[in-house]
């Protein structure tokens, strides 16, 4: 993170060892043909430059053989790239079952991140060595991007929707953390650190100073404030649908669909109720947007989603 | 259609299009293709100044980490502007409107564009746009980035984004109605004997060009009508708030401006393909796949707009159709490449200024191409997306690329335009120094890519500075090349020797007329017996000796017929 001069970014994660390898297999592929051609230009300009300005070359209309070699061979070694490039990308895709959760808010011009635990943090990201970590994206108000260079990875957290991003941190340090996707006045200003820390300091780390309430708890509090609990009763006898056990089901909607009751829908059942209403239920829970923040939605969930681990 | 009838009485030797009629009104009213080009000439320049001056000063304020030169939203302004006036005022007009509509009547053997006050109205639709996106500049600027990327550009932003939205929307009319004149143009007026295969790949890569524009185009419109329908009408299309997609937005935005990208290389390619057939004196190696090349890369490039959302959390196969289809893009831009340089085999090579443009143009175009492929692997782009390793390739795609091809072709049909020729060893100079300054200019900013400084940045962190340091060493080289070469340009009109109709011993129709040319082009429709660049059957004598001579040699108005 201090480097004088840097020209290549440390590698931090498991992701940055595979990236950087199809990183140098691309530009060992890009030399070969640059450097290929810009030779036979300069041959060709030198070798058959005009020394008289009466010169009419013989035509050569083409070649058959010539064409197909230079069309199949790029189209062959493009395919094989991108099928390494997509390999990866699956695996960045879904996160390992056994990665830890952390939730983090984008808003102009901060990141405000939570760890189930309940320790919070601004513009700071603090995660274990060798443990994969499933971060899961939201925005208060335009489009971020959470990216960490050392890492390789990058995600960007839109309003209106979760993103989820993860990573396996391999060496403890301190790396930057930008915000990638142009947010405002202060985009350049919205610059974080991830500190990877040692498996037992992070322990430390989750249960020093003032904790407070963990997220599970924060959202059962939260569900009591907000009145969530008068209609959505675990006897299934509410004007709404029974939670216990609900979280990762797939639920029947009005419409006739079956969607899965995933961090997604659970939002937006909250911010836009009316939107997915399940089967059986009458349209009549309020509207939340607006009156609770992403945290504050982010801590139900995990209450809703804790409803279902108990089982 | 009036090509069958002999040129009327006006165009004897010695009357051009520009000494045709004088006056603000005779250019303001004109109908005339090539003047309607000039027009497009001189505007888009001014707009080239302008979003260059914003350019020099965001290299300015990168020179050093901390923002010392302007507060934040002025930087973040000067950005914005400078991609707005570049993209859709300068790169996207200049090659079809301003040498399109110059060459591609003459070069099919027409005497004018099939709708001559559509042209006209086009060149009235750009400057309509252009003066609204100018007057959202002087009332306070923009600052969303050229890619209005909502929920900012809809709900956050308070500055003047609905003026420069229309402005964009209007100039986007120009586009589409000089895409309808060339391709009624190709269709309908060659002159007889210039079947498909006889055309200048120059006219293969405007009828690819002009299929973008017709097709993109108004998408970009019907996008820009949504906002504008939301921010009125508060209909919840993009903005979450309302039960709107911000990511709808940008799906609908780079289905237009992935292929607009297209619009802005595609005519380069065309150009290229003159100049080197003119400099190596030989015809261009495998005519059809170069010509059936363009058409593939403009269809292709509208499949695969979702590579600009690879993180914004688009489904993941969705990012691999889109990352497949990408790559399919580069095979027949590397045919391209592959058949340009095998035109120089055995060749008669001359080194003039176009084709110094013409191969640096390869060069760097071809660095483009290859730094896209790193863009379109999904892995390393997850890592590249939104650094300075994109603002590297789009620079050199679009200044390597696109800006080398549009000055080797102004380099190129300078004389025909002007009838005068610029001075070498300026023009020579000037092309070395823009293709270093440009080197040292983009080449550091993949290296600040990879390491992960992201684009739109003010401030930075130390580090980085020295890559940016070198990076605005070469902005103020390339500044330089620049001056220069409007310096000489500007002097050759007034001080340039007289061209003659063919300086360049080059073939095709617009040759063959004199320089400039007469008003209606053609005196007698020419008849067209042969392929393009048939150099091999070229007397390149015929026109030769010096073209220094007094009026360059007065053409014979049977040899138009010949030819």
């Amino acid at each position: 993170m201090s480097d004088y001069f840097p020209l290549f970014p440390e590698q931090a994660s498991t992701f940055a060892v595979q990236v950087d390898g199809l990183f140098f297999l691309l530009v060992s592929l890009s030399v070969f043909f640059a450097v290929g051609v810009m030779f036979f230009i300069v041959l060709f300009s030198v070798k058959y430059r005009r020394r008289s300005e009466d010169e009419r070359p013989k035509p050569i209309k083409g070649s058959l053989p010539l064409e197909l070699a230079w069309t199949i061979i790029p189209l062959i070694l493009s395919l094989v790239v991108f099928a390494l490039g997509a390999g990866i990308a699956f695996r960045m895709y879904r996160a390992p079952a056994n990665a830890i959760d952390i939730y983090a808010v984008g808003k102009q011009w901060m990141w405000k991140i939570q760890h189930s635990q309940g320790k919070r943090e601004i513009n700071e990201l603090h995660v274990p060595v060798n443990q994969p970590v499933r971060l899961t994206l939201a925005s208060e108000d335009v489009i971020h991007s959470f990216f960490i260079p050392a890492f390789r990875v990058k995600k960007d957290a839109v309003p209106g929707r979760y993103n989820t991003m993860w990573f396996e941190a391999t060496k403890v340090g301190e790396y930057y953390l930008f915000c990638a996707e142009y947010c405002g006045t202060q985009h350049s200003g919205m610059i974080g650190r991830i500190v990877v820390m040692k498996q037992e300091e992070f322990q430390d780390w989750l249960s020093g100073g003032a904790t407070g309430e963990t997220m599970v708890e924060a959202g059962a509090r939260q569900f009591q404030q907000l009145g969530c609990e008068t209609c959505h009763k675990e006897s299934n006898q509410g004007r709404g649908p029974n939670l216990v056990g609900r979280y990762g089901t797939p639920v029947q909607i009005t419409t006739g669909e079956t969607v899965m009751a995933d961090e997604d829908y659970l939002r937006t059942s909250i911010l836009d109720p009316r939107s997915q209403i399940v089967d059986g239920y009458e349209p009549l829970m309020p509207t939340f947007q607006g009156q609770i923040s992403e945290e504050t939605v982010m801590q139900i969930i995990s209450y809703i989603q804790s409803l279902s681990d108990s089982q | 259609m009036t090509t069958n009838t002999t040129a009327s009485q006006t165009s004897s030797g010695d009357v051009s299009y520009l000494s045709a009629s004088y006056g603000i009104k005779s250019w303001l009213l004109t109908l005339d293709h090539k003047r309607v080009g000039i027009l497009y000439l001189i505007m888009t320049t001014v707009f080239f100044m302008v979003g260059g001056l914003f350019a020099s000063l965001i290299r300015l304020e990168l020179l050093t980490p901390q923002g010392d030169v302007f507060e934040a939203d002025t930087y973040n302004k000067l950005f914005t502007m400078h991609g707005v006036a570049m993209i859709f005022f300068f790169l996207i007009p200049s090659v079809p409107a301003v040498l399109g509509n110059f060459l591609l009547p003459i070069q099919i053997g027409a005497r004018d564009v099939a709708f001559p006050k559509l042209n006209l109205l086009s060149w009235y639709c750009f400057m309509v746009g252009g003066t609204l996106a100018t007057f959202a500049i002087v009332m306070g600027g923009v600052d969303t980035g050229w890619t209005f990327y909502t929920p900012y550009s809809s709900t956050y932003s308070s500055y003047y984004v609905a003026l420069a939205l229309s402005g964009v929307f209007i100039n986007g009319f120009s586009s589409i109605l000089t895409g309808v004149n060339f391709l009624t143009t190709i269709h309908k007026m060659r002159a007889p004997g210039m079947t498909w295969f006889r055309l200048p790949l120059f006219i293969w890569a405007q009828y690819a060009t002009s299929v973008i524009m017709i097709l993109g185009t108004p998408v970009v419109a019907i996008t820009l009508l949504l906002v504008a329908l939301e921010n009125l009408f508060r209909i919840g299309i993009f903005d979450p708030a309302l039960g709107g997609d911000p990511i709808l937005f940008q799906h609908m935005f780079w289905f237009y401006s992935h292929p607009a990208v297209y619009i802005m290389i595609v005519p380069g390619f065309g150009v290229i393909s003159e100049v080197i057939a003119c400099f190596a004196r030989k015809r261009i190696f495998g005519y059809t796949f170069v010509a059936f090349s363009s058409l593939a890369i403009a269809l292709l490039g509208f499949l695969v707009w979702g590579h600009h959302m690879f993180t914004t959390g688009q489904s993941m196969y969705a990012g691999m159709v889109f990352s497949f289809i990408s790559f399919l893009v580069g095979v027949p831009t590397a045919v391209k490449i592959f058949n340009w340089t095998a035109t120089l085999y055995r060749g008669s090579i001359s080194l003039e200024t176009p084709m110094y443009y013409a191969l640096g143009f390869i060069g760097l175009f071809m660095l483009g191409g290859l730094t896209g492929l790193f863009l379109s692997t999904i892995a390393v782009d997850i890592h590249l997306h939104d650094t300075y390793f994109v603002v590297a390739h789009f620079h050199f795609v679009m200044v390597g690329g696109m800006v080398m091809a549009y000055l080797a072709g102004i380099h190129f049909w300078w004389p025909k335009m002007t009838g005068r020729m610029y001075h070498e060893g300026w023009s020579k100079a000037s092309a070395l120094l823009i293709f270093f300054g440009f080197n040292l200019t983009f080449f550091p900013q993949f290296v600040l890519g990879y390491l992960g400084m992201p684009r739109r940045y003010h401030v930075y962190p130390e580090e980085f500075q020295i890559l940016n340091v070198m990076s605005t060493a070469g902005a103020s080289i390339l500044a330089v090349g620049y001056l220069i070469l409007f310096a000489y340009l500007f002097l050759s009109l007034f001080v340039g020797r007289k061209a003659g109709p063919n300086p360049w011993r080059a073939v095709g129709l617009e040759w063959e007329i004199p320089s400039p040319p007469g008003p209606h082009n053609f005196d007698v429709t020419p008849i067209v017996t042969k392929e393009a660049y048939a150099y091999e059957e070229a007397d390149v004598t015929r026109f030769g000796g010096n073209a220094n001579d007094a009026e360059g040699e007065q053409i014979h108005q049977e040899e138009g017929a010949e030819a």
